[in-house]
């Protein structure tokens, strides 16, 4: 099947790569341990699913908000900041 | 009794996911592959990293059709929400006039979008339309070609007449569910009318309230064939919302690399304004 149409990069297959594979984890979490509605530091009870999908809403502002205050062409720094964020919605939220 | 659960009920989603993944997962990749490109041409394309998000975000004219279309969508709240409320309160709730006043309400929600700006293109004309002449007979100096404020005008009322009648029908839909032992209730105490509506009426709308507002917010903040049809975007840029920026520039300048940048940041604000409002309307719920 030609995919030329979709004008696929390796940035962009690594990025839907990485977000299928959160989803797939996620899924065999769900199986082995069955999330509940928690109340943490987040203002509303949420689920795990909720968490990350804050997790990820969260850093792409970042990435956002970083493209528009600096020339920088590195992403270390937001995507350092965006996965301990994460990370931190993910385990306190 | 231990409910079972058999997840091969998850079968029966596959048709439906594979029907949103062909119309609209796909695409949405396509999108995010075609942002941080220079697309020339199928096949002839050159990878520019992150250059138009960073461009997109810098753009004056999506700054200001972004800040334009908030305060449009807000004044569309201001405006409906209170409306719609206000008429759903005056509609007989029992009755053939009941039945002939929905009818009569709900019109205007089923006349297609593009018609409605063609309606309106004509009806607010200053030299042959009824309301423009009507308008510019009280001595109001008034041409919705000529004058952004004019503009604004014309596109806030086409709204309202267009989409308040959805608010009234939600707000008439609620007000009717209100069992009656609480306006007995209230007579029994001598409540004022003003009361029976801030203790009884508002506080059992909101759900539905919270449901026209999140509809209303949502449809105004990605509106684009009626400001298309009636203004087009002017006079100059004052009404250039977000949509029709996005499409002069993914159709009209063929900038597809940039557009494509655009309306992924456009998509992820709406994601944003959305999970905020339906995070709201569960905790309303839970309430």
């Amino acid at each position: 099947m030609d995919l030329e149409w979709m004008a696929w990069t390796t940035p962009t297959a690594v990025f839907f790569a990485v977000i299928v594979l959160l989803l797939a984890s996620m899924t065999v979490a769900q199986v082995l341990w069955p999330t509940t509605e928690r109340k943490g530091l987040l203002p509303m009870p949420t689920t795990r699913g909720d968490r990350l999908f804050l997790a990820l809403i969260a850093a792409a502002f970042l990435h956002l908000g970083f493209v528009y205050a600096t020339d920088m062409e590195t992403f270390w720094l937001p995507f350092g900041l965006s996965v301990a964020l994460g990370l931190l919605i993910l385990r306190f939220g | 009794m231990h409910k079972l659960e058999d997840n091969r009920a998850w079968f029966l989603v596959i048709p439906v996911f594979v029907l949103v993944a062909f119309n609209a997962v796909v695409p949405l990749m396509t999108v995010v592959n075609y942002s941080v490109q220079d697309i020339f041409g199928p096949g002839q394309r050159a990878f520019v990293g992150v250059e138009w998000f960073r461009e997109m975000l810098r753009d004056p004219t999506v700054q200001s059709a972004f800040l334009r279309q908030i305060l449009f969508s807000l004044l569309v709240l201001a405006m409906q929400i209170p409306l719609g409320v206000g008429v759903a309160l005056l509609l007989p709730r029992s009755g053939w006039k009941s039945s002939l006043a929905i009818i009569l309400v709900a019109i205007p929600l089923l006349v297609p979008f593009n018609v409605v700006g063609t309606i309106w293109q004509v009806y607010a004309r200053p030299e042959i339309g009824l309301f423009g002449r009507l308008i510019n007979a009280t001595g109001i100096d008034y041409n919705y070609t000529a004058s952004p404020l004019a503009a604004w005008v014309t596109l806030l009322l086409m709204d309202a007449w267009h989409w308040a009648p959805l608010v009234i029908l939600l707000a008439f839909a609620g007000l009717c569910s209100i069992p009656e032992p609480y306006y007995q209730a209230a007579r029994i105490d001598g409540a004022s009318r003003a009361a029976v509506f801030r203790f009884i009426e508002l506080p059992k709308l909101r759900g539905v309230l919270t449901i026209a507002v999140l509809l209303r917010f949502m449809d105004s903040f990605m509106i684009y064939t009626e400001p298309f049809v009636v203004t087009g975007g002017g006079p100059g840029s004052s009404t250039t919302f977000l949509s029709i920026r996005l499409v002069n520039m993914a159709v009209g300048q063929f900038d597809l690399g940039p557009a494509a940048a655009f309306s992924l940041m456009y998509f992820l604000v709406i994601l944003l304004f959305s999970y905020v409002f339906y995070t709201i309307m569960k905790l309303n719920n839970a309430r």
